[in-house]
């Protein structure tokens, strides 16, 4: 049964489900690369994400609008950011502990609700998959990158444009500025804490995006803690990718092929036993973190709350 | 005068963050059309209302109580340990391994052996993250979660495959646990209700660990190099070996958590498939108990039993006024950052103390402190 992983049907299951399985961690990761590289460590991704896959998946459900659903994830998502900016930029919070905090409640609420509103669990049908005329047809690779929904492309288009951003705009210049000294730049006349806000709030409405991925584009249902730890992957996938945009790319793309792959094995019925298998991204994060974090150097001020000297 | 009202003001911050949180929970409660004061009678009425319910207030309360041991110990070193989930089943694990494999030996030695290897199991998970903070920088908040995820996945793995009911694996159901503990094998409990010897060992445990911080000199380099790992690295200490004592004895206190849990109160484990179905969210509340005791162990005390009490109350909330207890998650999750945000308060008092040359007045508890805004972060 081994030998099935080889087949071509399989092999290209497998990647076109890595396709896709990478859409929530790189929304999420690239939000967290804005706000790590201003010098902010959001911990509370995975509670974004779960009140945004809420409130998309809740939208939907009741409007039967996707692109509101969408809309609303992002908004509650940006919200969650707001709170969290204006508890670590203006209250100087620990952000590792106010993070958890975070994620509590996100959990807590997207439960709550889900319980209050729901009840149980309901499918819905998510953003269909786009056909391309031409790129969709294209042996194999046509069915891996051609054949996705609009998320999974969005998803994509984000890596250059956040690369774009981050390395060839003023904005950019200024949000990595703050992340590497902030004195400097408060000096040169860069509001510190305004642009924390702006990489905060980002983060927090790509996170929604992330977890309404989850909920309306990906799986089509929500469940209770249905990201289980999936936030919390995507912010080490940004020390993964060396706080670089197609680092986390890299990142994404080899956790969902795992993922994918440890799918397919369960699917194929080969004999290891699921639970092990369902292991293997985590124990693959440890790893890859081990491998990379001591060789590159996060933004100096990353977790140090901003105060001007007196 | 002045100043000994700002110390009471100091002391009372996690008491008006909580007030704060339950506050947002009445609005929340408000919007979901139901009458929060009626919710919050009910959840004091089913945490304190009988004698009973108090008991299960302090069962709720011992296992919040150890992890926030732990979580006092390796916060207080400026380790952050979310891994707390992870080290509760571990340490729950391998301490049931004992009491299933050794059916001939007496209870007492049995029980001892299991809490042992609670504790033990508990400090192997939390000693690898630390290990891999201290000697490959990795962010220890990182790779806690992910051992808590392999944890729960080890879990499930052997209560359905290994370690399961042998009665259990000749049915069809194969409801994935274990076995159940002897009854030579289970903790004392005060009758009829299900409070165990276990809320007592957790009380001794926390005055023993207020020794271990401010007594001895092992505490003593923690607290120092959470304070300031450059100043102790020049002082001669060495940093990386206290980062990982700081996780170890944190996972240790969790793992311990994990088996009396098994001994005192499941007689076995069973999975749900997540990690809360096991510990019920302990890893992460003791973290908000800790944290609502001012990282002191003794503190910790009357916190874990108001945070064991608000699950207790949950429960009769939600059969009462239908209100899920997922909203004691939300609360918590507010208490966290009311607590985290309202510390600012004291250290600009603080600082402002150090600029003006008044009289060096650590807060309470911590007195032996040496303190410098810088080193708090």
């Amino acid at each position: 049964m081994i030998t099935d992983l080889f087949s071509t049907t399989v092999l290209i299951g497998i990647l076109a489900s890595g396709i896709r399985l990478a859409t929530p961690y790189l929304y999420a990761a690239i939000g967290e690369t804005f706000s790590q590289k201003s010098g902010v460590l959001n911990l509370g991704v995975e509670g974004q994400m779960l009140i945004g896959s809420f409130a998309a998946f809740y939208v939907a459900f009741t409007t039967g609008n996707l692109w509101l659903g969408l809309l609303v994830a992002m908004i509650v998502g940006a919200l969650m950011g707001l709170v969290m900016a204006f508890v670590t930029v203006n209250l100087h919070a620990q952000q590792g502990i106010s993070g958890i905090g975070f994620y509590l409640f996100g959990l807590g609420l997207s439960d709550l609700l889900f319980q209050r509103l729901i009840g149980n669990v309901e499918t819905i049908k998510g953003f269909e998959k786009i056909y391309i005329p031409g790129l969709s047809d294209i042996p194999g690779i046509g069915q891996i990158l051609f054949n996705q929904n609009i998320l999974v492309y969005g998803a994509y288009l984000l890596v250059p444009l956040a690369w774009f951003v981050l390395n060839k705009t003023t904005l950019g210049l200024k949000i990595r500025a703050v992340g590497e000294n902030p004195d400097a730049a408060d000096s040169l006349g860069v509001s510190v804490a305004r642009v924390r806000y702006f990489t905060i709030v980002l983060g927090g409405a790509l996170s929604g995006i992330a977890g309404a991925s989850l909920s309306i584009a990906l799986l089509n249902v929500f469940q209770q803690n249905m990201t289980s730890g999936l936030g919390f992957i995507a912010v080490a996938l940004v020390y993964f990718g060396a706080w670089k945009p197609v680092g986390v790319l890299g990142g994404a793309l080899l956790f969902s092929m795992v993922n994918s792959l440890q799918l397919w094995i369960q699917v194929l019925g080969i004999p290891i036993p699921s639970d092990i298998a369902v292991m293997m991204p985590y124990v693959l994060t440890i790893l890859v973190l081990v491998a990379t974090v001591s060789r590159v150097r996060a933004p100096s001020a990353l977790t140090k709350p901003f105060e001007r000297d007196e | 005068m002045r100043q000994r009202l700002e110390t009471l003001f100091d002391a009372l911050l996690p008491v008006i963050a909580t007030l704060a949180a339950l506050a947002v929970g009445a609005v929340m409660l408000l919007f979901l059309k139901v009458n929060p004061l009626e919710a919050y009678a009910a959840l004091l009425k089913g945490a304190f209302g009988s004698f009973n319910s108090f008991a299960e207030t302090l069962v709720k309360a011992t296992p919040l109580l150890l992890v926030a041991l732990g979580i006092c110990i390796s916060f207080r070193g400026d380790v952050i340990n979310i891994g707390g989930e992870g080290q509760m089943i571990v340490g729950a694990i391998l301490a049931t391994w004992i009491g299933l494999t050794f059916t001939d030996a007496p209870g007492w030695l049995i029980i001892t052996l299991a809490l042992l290897a609670g504790f033990l199991g508990g400090a192997v998970w939390g000693g690898i993250p630390g290990a891999l903070k201290a000697y490959f920088n990795v962010n220890e908040i990182l790779s806690t979660v992910m051992m808590n995820a392999i944890a729960v996945q080890l879990m499930n793995f052997l209560l359905r495959g290994p370690m399961i009911d042998p009665s259990q694996a000749e049915v069809a159901s194969k409801i994935p646990q274990t076995a159940r503990l002897l009854d030579a094998f289970q903790l004392e409990r005060l009758a009829p209700t299900r409070l165990h010897m276990g809320a007592l060992i957790a009380v001794v445990l926390a005055v023993l660990v207020y020794i271990l911080l401010w007594r001895t000199t092992l505490g003593y380099r923690i607290r120092a190099v959470g304070q300031n790992p450059h100043a102790s690295r020049y002082a001669g200490i060495k940093v990386p070996r206290y980062v990982v004592t700081a996780l170890l004895l944190s996972g240790a206190f969790a793992g311990l958590a994990g088996a009396i849990q098994v001994y005192g109160v499941n007689y076995r484990m069973i999975t749900d498939g997540s990690a809360s179905g096991f510990t019920g969210s302990a890893g992460f509340n003791g973290i908000v108990a800790a944290l609502f005791g001012q990282l002191h162990p003794l503190w910790s005390i009357p916190a874990s039993v108001l945070f064991g009490a608000l699950l207790v109350g949950a429960n009769s909330m939600q059969r009462m006024v239908q209100v899920p207890s997922a909203l004691i998650t939300v609360l918590n999750g507010l208490v966290v950052i009311f607590v985290v945000s309202s510390e600012i308060w004291r250290r600009r008092r603080q600082r402002r103390r150090l600029v003006v040359g008044e009289e060096e007045a650590p807060p309470k508890p911590d007195k032996s402190q040496v303190q410098t805004g810088e080193a708090q972060k």
